[in-house]
């Protein structure tokens, strides 16, 4: 991977002035392809816009010369009133991390076709199907195009502006009808089926269209030819979407050969509640509570990417109280979601549930001051725009707040974690299950956009709080978690340390919770309709504890509502490297690579 | 040795068998480990130890202030006689705006005349929607919508006990005050405060603002603000 050089270049009166990696990337492009690529001029906008026919080759020298390799996020853009749809593409530096270079691709609405990345990034695959699935953007050269969150037969693109779903009321909300002249009435009343469902025009439910399934499946079957010198068949069956150990409502078709998988394809989308679409009718406040369910074991997580996307965009400053309150929400998040993740995985690989009880109870106690902090434990809605929506509670459970605090994490989140370690990792069944299982290599995590965990557990020491600093995290003494076997063990591992990293930020941040105790947690009076007061768009992210969560929105001046809302999910991006993590394991690893992999259903389908 | 992990793991679990009796032993002579509110706080904080079950519905955990389940109407003490007293809802529709899965519909008081009166008419409330975030209760500017603590609501039928109406929703200030005592006794300070400062504004001449007057407005909206947000 070549690194971009840190040239100092000065202005006209000799005064240094410094690129980010990320601009001098984005000058880099506009010199090599002059009539291909052009800046992106839109007030409020960041990057390039490329020719759809120059994108493979821009794609390409970004990755092989500039030193971005690592393919973040694509989405789509619905700009309905230039008639066009746009792809964009954000790509950050794994060596020199920063911002993102942003490439933007822009196609005719009738006739949208953009070169598929899929053939050189293999991360791209489920994004550009669901961008497909969505919006309608054909992407050409993709090896499988197919939806992938809605059903195979669905009509219609869900987040083209002109769609409208089932229980549509209004554009945007507030609604009308609720205030000043309200009548109630139940939305599914209104229906003609009385659900949650819309067909095509025309076209009743016959019963028999299972057979779809079948045929789209039929070319996985290869008979005959699976072990030499014997007669057997490869045989498809379906893991999920009802099972208890597919974190959700899952599904993965393997295709085995005897008990080894010979090919694996994950279909999701049996959670999927259109959040982006709901995200567009929501106000900016609105959609706070909405981003709790998305990962829903680590609420604060989502808060905390959002409000940083929608902080960017209206220029919010956070006052300090709250930054540290943030970061102590985040970090005990963090433990949270590990505690859990480490407990399932063990469900996974067979210890009935034991690990897993014992790491609930220290994670009662978190989602304890959650409860007392925010007023729910897990769908907390705390962070609000500027800072967070209330102060820490005096006392919890009778004992003043900061010495909950410190006991905590002091004595007893670290004897839990000890006492874990103790349990678990010199445990020979562990080891034998895990150690070498699922090998995902370095090249291969990069490639497949892989964030979180599973990216550091495959040694690529790539962390959003140091890669791309946000919040007081500058200023925290931590070490990034990595290791370098990429198997199950080591994503075990990795969670182990970030839990013990977590804890050494936690000792740093609550004595400046104590020196602060008494400053504004919030900005500015908290509005309940904000109206933007620029055009624009804003990236947010934060490292979740499942990887790399973003939040890309896009707004119109004086709208009250999102132009475009996108969740860059980890747990969704991380799946793509299922099947090649799998392939010639069994089937009981292959439950086990799936729970070190760490996704939540909320996630992934949004 | 081949095996001392799976060992040394059978000791953290046999080490956790006997702790879950510890604490039994421990209370047996202070009135039992269960069904014991004392008990059952510490069994829940810090230094719990062993079993952590609560045993519901004889147990139930205390919920904090800030807990937040389905809103509720605030309404003055009630007459005796009476089951509620006047509305503090001025039916301004804030919470109804601000609602991001719109579960609350109001209809605005009306006087004779047809001008808008500041009570509601009707108010609804669907709790199947209701997501139970809080943001309504957050921005009512007159303290009158408030979240309830009361998660005990199950039903057989969703269809007509979901939609909970303005009597079904109202309740008195004392009960506000009875689950959260520490925010009602917050909110009604920075109200009769600030409220003492309007008096006193409008009592004096205008040109001799002082000092101290300005500082006892700042205090007044501070605790506005801070009553408002604990």
């Amino acid at each position: 991977m070549t690194e971009v050089t840190d040239t100092v270049p000065s202005n006209g009166n000799g005064q240094l002035i410094y690129t980010s990696p990320a601009e001098q990337a984005v000058n880099k492009l506009l010199q090599a392809f002059p009539d291909g690529v052009e800046l992106d001029g839109r007030e409020g906008y960041e990057g390039v816009i490329v020719a759809a026919d120059h994108l493979i080759r821009v794609a390409t020298l970004l990755r092989d010369e500039l030193g971005f390799s690592y393919l973040s996020s694509i989405t789509a853009v619905d700009l309905i009133d230039e008639n066009k749809l746009e792809a964009v593409y954000h790509f950050y530096s794994v060596n020199n991390g920063g911002t993102a270079a942003v490439i933007k691709v822009q196609v005719d609405r009738d006739d949208p076709i953009v070169p598929s990345l899929t053939p050189i990034w293999p991360g791209a695959d489920f994004q550009e199907r669901e961008a497909y699935d969505m919006m309608g953007i054909v992407f050409e050269g993709h090896p499988d195009l197919r939806r992938i969150l809605t059903w195979e037969g669905f009509h219609g693109y869900p987040l083209r502006k002109d769609w409208k779903e089932p229980f549509f009321e209004e554009e945007h909300k507030p609604f009308g009808s609720r205030w000043p002249g309200g009548e109630v009435h139940r939305a599914e009343e209104e229906n003609l089926y009385g659900m949650n469902v819309q067909y095509p025009p025309g076209w009743m439910p016959k019963g028999d269209e299972y057979d779809v399934e079948t045929e789209m499946y039929s070319d996985l079957v290869l008979p005959r030819d699976a072990t030499p010198g014997l007669k057997t068949d490869k045989v498809t069956v379906n893991i999920g979407p009802q099972h208890p150990s597919t974190h959700g409502v899952f599904r993965m078709v393997v295709t085995l050969d005897g008990e080894t998988i010979a090919g694996l394809k994950p279909v999701m989308g049996y959670l999927h509640r259109n959040h982006e679409k709901i995200g567009e009718r929501n106000t900016f406040i609105m959609n706070m509570p909405y981003t709790d369910r998305l990962d829903y074991i680590s609420s604060m997580s989502n808060n905390f990417g959002y409000a940083l996307a929608v902080e960017k965009l209206f220029d919010m400053e956070v006052t300090e109280r709250a930054e540290w309150i943030r970061i102590l929400m985040a970090e005990l998040t963090r433990i949270c979601n590990h505690l859990w993740a480490i407990g399932f995985l063990l469900n996974d690989l067979g210890a009935l549930q034991t690990p897993m009880l014992y790491y609930y109870l220290e994670r009662e106690l978190i989602l304890d001051f959650f409860e007392a902090t925010a007023g729910a434990r897990m769908m907390c809605n705390y962070f609000r725009f500027g800072g967070v929506a209330y102060d820490l509670p005096d006392d919890l459970r009778g004992k003043e707040i900061y010495g909950w605090l410190d006991e905590l994490v002091n004595d007893r989140l670290p004897a839990a974690l000890e006492q874990g370690d103790r349990l678990i990792t010199g445990n020979e069944v562990v080891r034998a299950r895990s150690i070498g299982v699922g090998y995902l290599s370095p090249e291969d995590a990069i490639a497949y956009s892989a964030s979180g965990p599973l990216l550091r557990a495959s040694g690529v020491a790539y962390d959003v709080r140091r890669a791309d600093p946000y919040s007081y995290y500058e200023q925290l003494d931590f070490d990034v978690a990595v290791r370098y076997n990429g198997d199950v063990y080591d994503r075990y591992l990795v969670r182990m340390d970030e839990m013990i990293q977590s804890l050494r930020i936690l000792r740093q941040v609550i004595p400046h919770l104590r020196e602060t105790a008494g400053a504004p947690i919030v900005s500015s009076k908290p509005q309940y309709a904000l109206r933007a007061p620029r055009n624009g768009e804003a990236y947010g992210r934060v490292e979740a504890p499942k990887g790399e969560l973003g939040f890309y929105v896009t707004t119109r001046r004086r709208d009250s509502n999102p132009q475009r809302y996108h969740v860059r999910a980890p747990s969704f991006i991380n799946l793509t490297p299922l099947e090649v993590m799998s392939m010639r394991h069994k089937v009981a690893d292959v439950i086990g690579i799936l729970g070190s992999i760490d996704i939540v259903l909320g996630e992934v389908d949004r | 040795m081949y095996g001392i992990g799976v060992i040394k793991g059978l000791g953290v679990t046999l080490k956790n068998f006997f702790i879950s009796y510890k604490d039994d032993l421990a209370w047996m002579g202070k009135g039992g480990r269960y069904y014991n509110e004392e008990a059952l706080l510490q069994r829940q904080g810090l230094e719990g130890q062993g079993v952590a079950t609560v045993f519901y519905p004889e147990e139930k955990l205390p919920m904090p202030e800030r807990f937040r389940f389905i809103p509720f109407l605030v309404t003055d003490d009630p007459p005796p006689g009476q089951k509620w007293g006047h509305d503090w809802c001025t039916s301004c529709g804030i919470c109804s705006k601000v609602c991001p899965p719109q579960c609350i519909w109001i209809e605005r008081g009306k006087q004779p005349n047809g001008r808008p009166k500041p009570e509601p008419e009707k108010f609804f409330i669907d709790i199947d929607i209701c997501m139970n975030c809080g943001l309504c209760a957050e921005f009512c500017p007159f303290d009158a919508i408030k979240m309830d603590h009361d998660y005990e609501l199950a039903s057989y039928d969703r269809t007509t006990a979901h939609i909970h109406d303005k009597e079904r929703l109202s309740k008195p200030l004392s009960y506000w005050r009875s689950i959260a005592p520490r925010r009602a006794a917050a909110e009604e300070a920075a109200r009769n405060f600030a409220e003492e400062a309007k008096a006193r504004k409008k009592a004096r001449d205008k040109d001799a603002e002082s000092q101290e007057e300005r500082i006892a407005e700042a205090i007044a909206r501070q605790l506005i603000y801070k009553g408002a947000l604990y």
